[in-house]
């Protein structure tokens, strides 16, 4: 499936930013309940790139990548998403916007249980209009690149933690999507597992004009990154690359 | 998506079995009841088809079948004197005591026809036929239909037969003949004589004649007939569709019936809502997670909502089918028993549909309320 942006606000620099998200703030709930997830957070991922964030439990992680993702909305600031702006956009662009150019992988991989290996792995193509037969020729490709040919008819708790997150990244990969979005994608699996499932998201964001992005507080996949967000209280400290990235990567080993 | 969406309904056997199960025992109450109650209201009016006539006169109080107020002998002649009437005849109908063979009484009802036309004979002879009827006009004879001829052989040992004799009021009667009626109302086995005779069996009082049976003239509408005795004897004249309107309209006024049914109609529903709904809602509840992962990945609300729907029709028409075919398999067992009534009309079948579909899509949009304002973004959540 061809994957193409929306709008032409593309000029030299932004063409080269995946995600380019500004002064970003987040709240929720109200009164008492009132909790600032996010404080005018500053984010951006090239395109090419595996791009990590970090930072300790309830910093605003999952927020933020919520809000990159298009499904949350934000209270102020401005996100660019390859060169397409999703402020103020109508709820269904947003979801339309998503089916198209985003492929999600979760911490809970989230595949249906009733339904078999190929049948999950085809779900994006199919709401993309994709027909069932061209959907499912695509989702057996997809399966054995994650090296699990031949479980097609499987169903996803006949599988290991491992092997059912390996389909969830078929399943995101599927449609190639542009931006790859995972929130804390190694967590529940052990350290073997993980570096398979880095290994699959590595080569997804080498590919021309994608991009994933992981948040994650699992120090053994810091060495993937090609790039570090560090967060801390809804804001962004830090981003690393080059030598500071090399120091902390070995810091936290 | 949508065979999708079906997929994940068969796949959890026990929520599909549960839906299934309650939508199936909903309709079968709803069907059933209604059956019974149709069939019941048919036998409200069972006495007319028993002994057809076009048009039935009445004393003007008369609001339906099942009653008689006595009128004067000369009303039959008051009837035959409207213009448009071709001929009329009087009806003896009364509830009379009977002896069975082993000396215990029966009510039957008894219906004495008028000799010379045998206006409002059966019109299904089992056994006697044409000539039995004809022998109606000699004394003492009767032709029974077949519940008479076994709840009066009691002590026989075997149903009553042509030649065989019952007391009527300690007066003999010989079954000449014996017929196939619909069951009465009141349950009363039809017993047919001549009307003198039946003049013979009642006791005596001072006004004998139960009902006028007439016919129009050719050229004449028996409503315009009818309408017309009305006016010119003041009696009350009907014709069979009035008579049957008027019949079903007071055992909808004067009895609990239609109500007890109503009930049991209005609790199937209920059922069907409560547990078809209460586990749609759940299992739309424990697929919160997944739906919101599908959502996060692009499905709109509008396809959401019609995977929600799709499921919910699918066991809907399940569980309607199987529903109307257990209903069917107690009407075959019933049927040959005869009790209870049991008609199964288009209008229920379509209400019962109908009813089914409205439990379905209600329990579908309290899912979908569920989802709509579900945000994408809580599938990241644990
Ligand atoms: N839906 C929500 N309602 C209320 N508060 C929330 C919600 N989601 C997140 N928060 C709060 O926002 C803050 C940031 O949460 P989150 O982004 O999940 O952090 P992280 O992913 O870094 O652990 C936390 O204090 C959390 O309690
Ligand atoms: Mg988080």
């Amino acid at each position: 499936m061809k994957t193409e942006t929306n709008g032409s606000n593309s000029n030299g620099a932004a063409s080269e930013l995946a995600i380019d998200a500004r002064s970003i703030v987040k709240v929720f709930g109200l009164g008492d309940a009132r909790t600032v997830a996010l404080k005018g957070a500053n984010f951006s991922a090239r395109q090419g790139e595996l791009h990590l964030v970090v930072g300790p439990s309830g910093c605003g992680k999952t927020t933020l990548l919520s809000v990159v993702a298009g499904t949350l909305n934000w209270d102020e600031g401005k996100v660019q998403v390859f060169g397409t702006s999703l402020d103020g956009m109508k709820r269904s662009e947003i979801t339309d916007f998503r089916r198209r150019n985003v492929g999600f992988i979760f911490q809970q991989f989230n595949l249906i249980p009733t339904l078999n290996l190929i049948e999950n792995i085809s779900v994006p193509l199919l709401l993309n209009g994709i027909r069932r037969r061209t959907a499912e020729d695509k989702a057996g490709e997809l399966l054995k690149r994650v090296g699990l040919a031949g479980k097609e008819t499987k169903r996803p708790t006949q599988l290991s933690g491992g092997q059912q997150q390996r389909v969830a990244i078929a399943r995101a990969l599927v449609h190639e999507p542009r931006l790859v979005i995972c929130d804390e994608p190694t967590s529940a699996l052990d350290s073997e597992t993980g570096h398979q499932i880095m290994d699959l998201l590595t080569t997804a964001a080498r590919a021309p004009g994608r991009c994933v992005v992981i948040v994650t507080h699992d120090p053994r996949v810091y060495s993937y990154a090609d790039r570090i967000t560090q967060m801390e209280d809804g804001r962004v400290m830090a981003v690393l690359d080059g030598e500071p990235l090399q120091q902390f990567v070995h810091s936290t080993h | 998506m949508l065979r999708l969406a079906l997929k994940m309904l068969l796949g959890d056997r026990a929520k599909y079995i549960m839906l299934v199960g309650g939508l199936t025992f909903s309709a079968l109450l709803m069907t059933q009841q209604r059956a019974v109650f149709t069939g019941l209201v048919s036998w409200t009016t069972s006495h007319m088809r028993n002994m057809r006539a076009s048009i039935w006169v009445v004393e003007h109080r008369v609001e339906q079948v099942n009653e008689t107020k006595a009128l004067r002998d000369t009303d039959v002649n008051r009837v035959r004197s409207v213009s448009t009437v071709d001929y009329a005849v009087p009806l003896f109908q009364g509830v009379l005591k009977a002896r069975a063979a082993d000396g215990s009484d029966k009510q039957i009802q008894l219906i004495g026809l008028h000799a010379g036309t045998l206006k409002g004979r059966p019109t299904v002879m089992v056994e006697g036929g044409e000539e039995g009827l004809e022998r109606l006009r000699i004394a003492n004879n009767v032709v029974v239909d077949v519940l008479a001829s076994k709840r009066l052989a009691a002590g026989l040992g075997r149903p009553l037969q042509i030649g065989d004799t019952f007391e009527i009021n300690d007066r003999e009667a010989r079954v000449v003949g014996i017929c196939k009626t619909e069951p009465h109302f009141f349950g009363y086995p039809y017993v047919f004589s001549s009307y003198d005779q039946a003049l013979q069996y009642a006791p005596r009082q001072r006004k004998m004649l139960s009902m006028i049976l007439a016919e129009p003239k050719e050229g004449h509408s028996a409503e315009e007939v009818a309408q017309q005795i009305s006016n010119e004897t003041g009696l009350r004249a009907y014709t069979v569709p009035e008579f049957e309107k008027a019949t079903v309209d007071w055992v909808w006024k004067n009895t609990g019936i239609p109500v007890s049914f109503l009930t049991t109609i209005i609790l199937g529903f209920v059922v069907g809502v409560a547990v078809a709904g209460q586990t749609f809602y759940s299992f739309v509840l424990e697929n919160l997670k997944h739906l919101g992962a599908l959502k996060a990945m692009g499905a709109s609300n509008g396809l959401i909502s019609a995977m929600l729907f799709v499921q919910a029709m699918t066991v809907g028409l399940i569980g309607y089918g199987m529903g109307v075919g257990l209903t069917a398999v107690f009407g075959f067992i019933v049927r040959p028993i005869g009790q209870p009534p049991f008609v199964i009309s288009i209008e229920t079948l379509v209400g019962t549909l109908f009813s089914i579909l409205v439990i379905c899509t209600l329990a579908a949009l309290f899912g979908i309320l569920k989802v709509a304002r579900l945000e994408p973004a809580v599938v990241f959540r644990g």
